[in-house]
C-alpha cells in the first residue's frame, strides 16, 4: 500500500509499505477515509522528537471504515465508519480505567525509551516517533487500530467525514485542556493559538461557560477564522503587547484560566524568542517555551495554566518564581481522548461543536509532503490540510 | 536523506535520549552509595486486578516458565490501586552480567525478565500483549539502525 513516510529532518515521502495485519484478537484494520495534518507533526518532522526512523509512517489523526476484525472485539465489525483516538488505551490498566488514556501502561511498544526520557512511558500514540510507541501511523490506505474497542468510535449517522475527523485528535485535546483546566461559569480564558487545537480549546472554554474567550495568535487569517467560526475575542500579538492587553480586558486580573495550545516551535516578536531559537538549534534546550512564559506571566494570581501544546524535553528560563509567588496550577498533559469522544461526536452531531471549517485543503496521498510543506509554512491560508487516500 | 539532515536526525535522537539516559545513570550512580545493588532490586510493577486474582502459582506465562528461578512478590497496593507484583532472580549474577556492554548485547538477564514482567501486566490487564507492526521500516539509515537497537531493548530497559 502507499503510506506517507518520514524519511529524515523536513523530509517526507510517499513510498510502497506492506498492508498491516492483525496483530492480536483485539485489534481492527482501517481503510483511511480521511486523515488530516497536525501541528505536532511538525516537531517530528522538523527533527525536535528524538527516536525517529526513516521509513516511518507518520499521521494519527483519522477517520476510515473498518475492514478486517480480530477475534476478541466485540463493538465493531466491517463496515464500521469510526473515528479514532490518537491515542492507544487498552481499557484496562488504572491509566484507562480512571479516564488518563494518554498515560496507559500498555501500549506504549518500547517503554524503556519512555522511560529514560521522561522517568515513565506514555501510552502509544500512531505515527509519533519509537519513543511514543513505535506503532505506524495513518496516512496511509490501511492502518491497524490496537484494542479497537476501545479507541474507535463509530460515527453517528449525519455528521460527516471532515466533521468527524477533527474529533479524532483535535477537539478532544482542546476540549480537554478547558476541562482538565478547571474552567467554570464566569471565567476568562486565554488561548494562546489559534490553530485547530486553540480554536477548540477556545471552543471548549465557551460550552463550559467561560465569560469571555481570548484567543492569541499572528496569523490574520487563523485570528478571522477563530472570530468568526468560535466566536471569541482574538489579539494580534505582533500589533500590542499581550499581557498588557489582557490586563487591560480583565480588570488589571488576568486571565483566571490561560491555555498554551501552541508547543515546542513557538513564535515570537521579542529578543526572547531569538534566544529560544537560538538555544534550540544549539540544542542547549529542546524546546522553545515562549507561549508557556507570556501565559504564566499574563495569569492572574492563584489561576491555572495548562500547557496543551507538545514539549519534548527540557526549556530554559522557566519562570517557575511566577508558578510558586503567584500560587499558580500548573498541568499539561497529553490527550485523553477516549474520555471525550462520544461526548463530542453527540455535540458536533447536535449542532454545538462546528469543526468543518479547519479544513481549509483537501489533497490526496501522493500530495500529502506538499501539504505538509504548505502546513509548515502556513501559506495559501492552511489551518489544517485534509488528506485522502481514496482520492 | 542528505548527509546534514542525517547528522541533525542522530544529533536529535542522540541528544535526547542521551539526556535521559544520563540522568538515570547518575540517579542510579547516587542511589548506589546508600541503596541495595540494582541487581538485588525487585523488579516491580502495580496490576490493576485485586490481589485474589493474582497467584504466585497461576502467574502468566511468560513469568511461569522461570519457574524456581525468581522469587515472587504480590500484596495490595494502597489507594484501590490494583496489586503489587515484584520479581527477582533467585541466583545471583556476577556484575559483568549488568554491564553497560552486555545490556547493549541483550545480555543482561535482568532485562528478559523485565520484558516477561511486562509481558505478565499486559496479559493480566489486557488480556494480550500488543505487538508493533511489522516490519518496522522498510529501510534502514545509520540513525535508524540506532533506533532500531533502542527498540529491540526498550522492553528489556527502563526503569522498571
Amino acid at each position: 500500500m502507499k503510506a506517507l513516510c518520514w524519511e529524515g529532518v523536513n523530509k517526507l515521502s510517499v513510498e510502497q509499505v506492506p498492508d498491516p495485519e492483525l496483530r492480536g484478537d483485539q485489534d481492527v484494520i482501517v481503510r483511511l477515509v480521511a486523515g488530516t495534518t497536525c501541528g505536532s507533526d511538525l516537531h517530528l518532522i522538523g527533527g525536535y522528537i528524538p527516536a525517529m526512523r526513516a521509513g516511518d509512517v507518520i499521521g494519527h489523526e483519522f477517520l476510515g471504515e473498518v475492514v478486517e476484525v480480530g477475534s476478541a472485539v466485540r463493538k465493531h465489525k466491517v463496515g464500521d465508519r469510526v473515528v479514532v483516538c490518537s491515542f492507544v488505551g487498552c481499557g484496562r490498566c488504572w491509566y484507562c480505567a480512571n479516564d488518563l488514556w494518554s498515560l496507559c501502561d500498555n501500549t506504549n511498544t518500547n517503554p524503556g525509551i519512555g522511560e529514560a526520557m521522561f522517568g515513565a512511558a506514555t501510552g502509544g500514540i500512531f505515527g509519533y516517533s519509537h519513543a511514543m510507541g513505535g506503532l505506524r501511523g495513518s496516512h496511509a490506505e490501511y492502518v491497524r487500530v490496537p484494542f479497537a474497542d476501545y479507541g474507535a468510535f463509530k460515527v453517528p449517522e449525519g455528521v460527516d467525514d471532515t466533521s468527524a475527523l477533527f474529533v479524532s485528535d483535535s477537539v478532544p485535546t482542546g476540549w480537554m485542556g478547558a476541562d482538565l483546566a478547571g474552567v467554570k461559569p464566569g471565567d476568562v480564558v486565554a488561548v494562546w493559538g489559534c490553530g485547530a487545537v486553540g480554536q477548540m480549546a477556545a471552543r471548549a472554554a465557551m460550552l463550559l461557560g467561560a465569560e469571555r474567550v481570548i484567543s492569541i495568535d499572528r496569523l490574520p487569517e487563523r485570528l478571522e477564522m477563530t472570530e468568526r467560526h468560535i466566536g471569541s475575542e482574538v489579539i494580534d500579538y505582533t500589533a500590542t503587547d499581550v499581557e498588557a492587553e489582557l490586563r487591560e480586558r480583565t480588570g488589571g486580573r488576568g486571565p483566571d484560566v490561560c491555555i498554551e495550545a501552541v508547543g515546542m516551535e513557538a513564535h515570537g516578536d521579542t529578543p526572547m524568542h531569538v534566544y529560544d531559537q537560538v538555544k534550540q538549534q544549539l540544542r542547549l534546550q529542546t524546546d522553545r517555551p515562549t507561549a508557556v512564559r507570556q501565559a504564566i506571566r499574563a495569569c492572574r494570581k492563584g489561576g491555572t495554566v495548562f500547557v496543551l501544546g507538545v514539549f519534548g524535553g527540557a526549556v530554559d528560563k522557566f519562570p517557575l518564581g511566577a508558578v510558586v509567588n503567584k500560587g499558580l496550577t500548573l498541568r499539561g498533559a497529553q490527550m485523553h481522548g477516549q474520555r471525550y469522544i462520544p461526548m463530542l461526536l453527540d455535540r458536533v452531531a447536535a449542532g454545538e461543536l462546528g469543526t468543518s471549517h479547519l479544513a481549509t485543503h483537501s489533497v490526496s496521498l501522493d500530495e500529502a509532503p506538499r501539504a505538509y510543506e504548505m502546513f509548515k509554512k502556513k501559506t495559501d491560508g492552511c489551518v489544517r490540510a485534509v488528506i485522502r487516500p481514496g482520492g | 536523506m542528505s548527509t546534514t539532515h542525517t547528522k541533525k536526525a542522530l544529533w536529535t535522537a542522540a541528544a535526547g535520549l542521551a539526556a535521559g539516559g544520563a540522568a538515570a545513570v547518575a540517579q542510579r550512580s547516587r542511589a548506589r552509595r546508600t541503596a541495595p545493588a540494582d541487581t538485588d532490586r525487585w523488579l516491580a510493577v502495580t496490576v490493576n486486578r485485586g490481589p485474589g486474582d493474582i497467584q504466585p502459582d497461576k502467574l502468566p506465562a511468560p513469568l511461569q516458565e522461570y519457574g524456581e528461578r525468581i522469587e515472587t512478590r504480590i500484596r495490595p497496593a494502597p489507594g484501590d490501586r490494583g496489586t503489587e507484583l515484584a520479581v527477582r532472580l533467585k541466583e545471583p549474577q556476577p556484575e559483568a552480567a549488568h554491564s553497560v556492554t552486555a545490556r547493549i548485547a541483550g545480555d543482561d538477564p535482568r532485562q528478559d525478565l523485565r520484558r516477561a514482567l511486562r509481558e505478565a501486566k499486559s496479559l493480566l490487564e489486557a488480556g494480550e500483549v500488543m505487538r508493533p507492526d511489522t516490519p518496522p521500516t522498510t529501510h534502514d539509515t545509520p540513525g535508524g539502525k540506532l533506533v532500531g537497537l533502542l527498540s529491540r531493548r526498550a522492553s528489556g530497559e527502563g526503569v522498571l
